[in-house]
């Protein structure tokens, strides 16, 4: 009995410490992002940014959420005080629990799951739950204005990034994020053509990307990157947020450490959807650099710790455009908003996803 | 439709592209120079527009108008601010002296203690109408305006000099002189009916 014993608790034991370790992740990120965030916002509107705490204002974050700590849990008097308290909690949960079945390098994923791009976008979903308890529960007209804003627009968003994904899973053929991570360079057992003509399957590299593989795919990134601003509702789809009009949406009325949670769960979430999109369409971990001749770049960059390096690089170049964008485009109208959506961006997925059946069918 | 789509593309990108350069532009701190200087716009284009406050502070004017300074020795306590003040931010206690108590620097005879001498920045609108009217130019403006203070009670400036018991003193004085002088009034009075 003894060594099953053990058996069990190194199960248990790996599975804490892999729990524990994303949410570190997240945590650690979502310092690193605030402060980027403002360095960034600040260099493009010329200005300098958090230059006191720290050199250069690196230490910034840190006092911020030692502040956040000590603030006082205020629950308003006419809350819905379960609702009010469960809501944050759902809300971090949800996207936490997304990074459980991304593959950070060859072998290495918290969870191998088959079905893996389906878990994450179900999980996901479960933040818009967290955000109308949020909003509901706060009893305050911004808070359920921000929230029912926020549900329709993730709701409505969901439909181009799932037929954009779709149009990926179809000329993948697997829901497994490790496996379709594979595809996309040297290391895998099937043949890659680029742009269908081209085989590259032992060149590897940037030309072996998902979005290389078929002309269409990169409008299918193009609108999945759209829609995954609108499902992290960041801006230029940051409506539920919008300071000047909704003070600051469904986490209005939330102080301390609940609040410290929603501000860690946009933040987190900003990197969940940067890194599906790499996942899917640019190649995971997989290096971009091609093997040229008898100079096998691709080789020596593909193992495990190139592997984490570059989806961590993808991954934050996305989140770096995710603020370029921010800092640029003007908030989008309401109506505006679900115009994009259903007029521009779901037919557009819808051709794509028709393309790839065609294309699956006829040149794969 | 599809022109509109490139259009939105394409300014979509200039927008980008604009915040891109702005982006990577210097981020060299401002040099605070007065607006006197002939770089002043030139070094707004480059570099970042931030004043590090209360590091840098852009130059003001000395004769700015600033927040109220008063020099009391130099105040012959004739009310006339207080009463030009549109919003009445000024608060003067006066007490008559019983001769005169000496002069100012500009040779003006002073007859009034000043046992209160409050002004209220906080309500002050920086009109300037005080200095004007006063008499010996001992209230004026100067070029300071960083006023915060942790308690709002400390935006009420007090002037006066005077000790509180100095002033009741003199009070005591003064009703004792006027009684003094009541009393002979009375006794002239008296005086003047009996030698009818």
């Amino acid at each position: 009995m003894q060594p099953k014993a053990n058996y069990h608790l190194n199960f248990y034991i790996t599975y804490i410490i892999i729990a524990v370790g994303l949410f570190a992740f997240s945590a650690l990120f979502a310092l690193f992002g605030v402060y980027a965030e403002r360095k960034v916002s600040a260099f493009i509107q010329d200005r300098l940014g958090p230059t006191e705490v720290g050199k250069f204002g690196t230490l910034q974050t840190f006092a911020d959420i030692l502040k956040m700590l000590q603030k006082e849990l205020i629950v308003p008097a006419a809350a819905d005080k379960l609702l009010f308290s469960l809501a944050p909690v759902i809300i971090f949960v949800s996207v936490y629990l997304g990074f459980a079945a991304l593959p950070w390098a060859p072998g290495i994923a918290p969870t191998n799951l088959n079905i893996g791009l389906f878990y994450v976008f179900a999980i996901i979903s479960i933040e818009t739950l967290g955000i109308l308890m949020a909003g509901w529960g706060s009893n305050n007209k911004y808070s359920l204005l921000g929230a029912m804003r926020s549900v329709s627009q993730i709701i409505s968003y969901e439909i181009p990034a799932g037929f954009a994904i779709i149009s990926v899973v179809m000329i993948a053929q697997t829901l497994d994020l490790q496996a379709i991570a594979t595809q996309q360079g040297i290391l895998t057992s099937e043949t890659i053509k680029f742009f269908g003509f081209y085989d590259v399957t032992h060149i590897g590299g940037l030309l072996s990307w998902n979005i290389f593989r078929a002309p269409h795919l990169i409008v299918a990134f193009v609108i999945y990157f759209i829609a995954s601003l609108a499902e992290a509702n960041r801006a230029p789809f940051d409506i539920p947020e919008a300071e000047s009009e909704l003070v600051a949406g469904f986490h209005t009325e939330y102080t301390g450490l609940r609040f410290a949670f929603v501000f860690l769960a946009e933040y987190s979430m900003m990197f969940l959807v940067s890194m599906i999109g790499v996942i899917l369409f640019l190649g995971a971990w997989n290096t971009p650099l091609p093997n040229i001749g008898s100079v096998y770049l691709a080789n020596w960059t593909t193992n495990v710790a190139w592997g984490i390096f570059w989806v961590a690089l993808k991954s934050l170049l996305l989140v770096g455009v995710q603020m370029w964008i921010r800092w640029t485009l003007p908030r989008f109208r309401i109506d505006q908003l679900m115009n994009l959506c259903w007029k521009v961006l779901t037919p557009l997925a819808f051709v794509c996803m028709l393309i790839s059946g065609v294309w699956r069918l006829l040149l794969m | 439709m599809l022109k509109g789509v490139l259009n939105g593309f394409k300014t979509g990108w200039v927008g980008m592209s604009l915040t891109f350069k702005h982006l990577f532009a210097s981020n060299k701190q401002r040099i605070v120079s007065s607006i006197k200087s002939d770089n002043y716009f030139k070094q707004h284009a480059d570099g970042t527009n931030t004043i590090q406050y209360p590091k840098q502070q852009l130059p003001v004017p000395e004769v700015g108008r600033y927040q109220l300074d008063v020099e009391i020795d130099d105040c012959i306590v004739c009310d006339l601010c207080a009463k030009v003040c549109p919003v009445d931010c000024i608060d003067i206690e006066a007490i008559k002296a019983t001769e005169a108590i000496g002069q100012t620097s500009d040779g003006t005879t002073k007859r009034l203690y000043a046992a209160k001498f409050d002004i209220d920045m906080a309500k002050c609108m920086y009109c300037g109408l005080c200095t004007v009217v006063c008499p010996t130019e001992c209230i004026v403006m100067t070029n300071q305006y960083d006023k915060s203070v942790p308690e709002i009670n400390l935006l009420t400036y007090q002037f006066s000099d005077m000790p509180a018991e100095l002033a009741e003193e003199k009070r005591k004085l003064f009703d004792a002189a006027q009684a003094e002088k009541a009393a002979a009034k009375l006794a002239a009075l008296k005086k003047k009916e009996e030698g009818e």
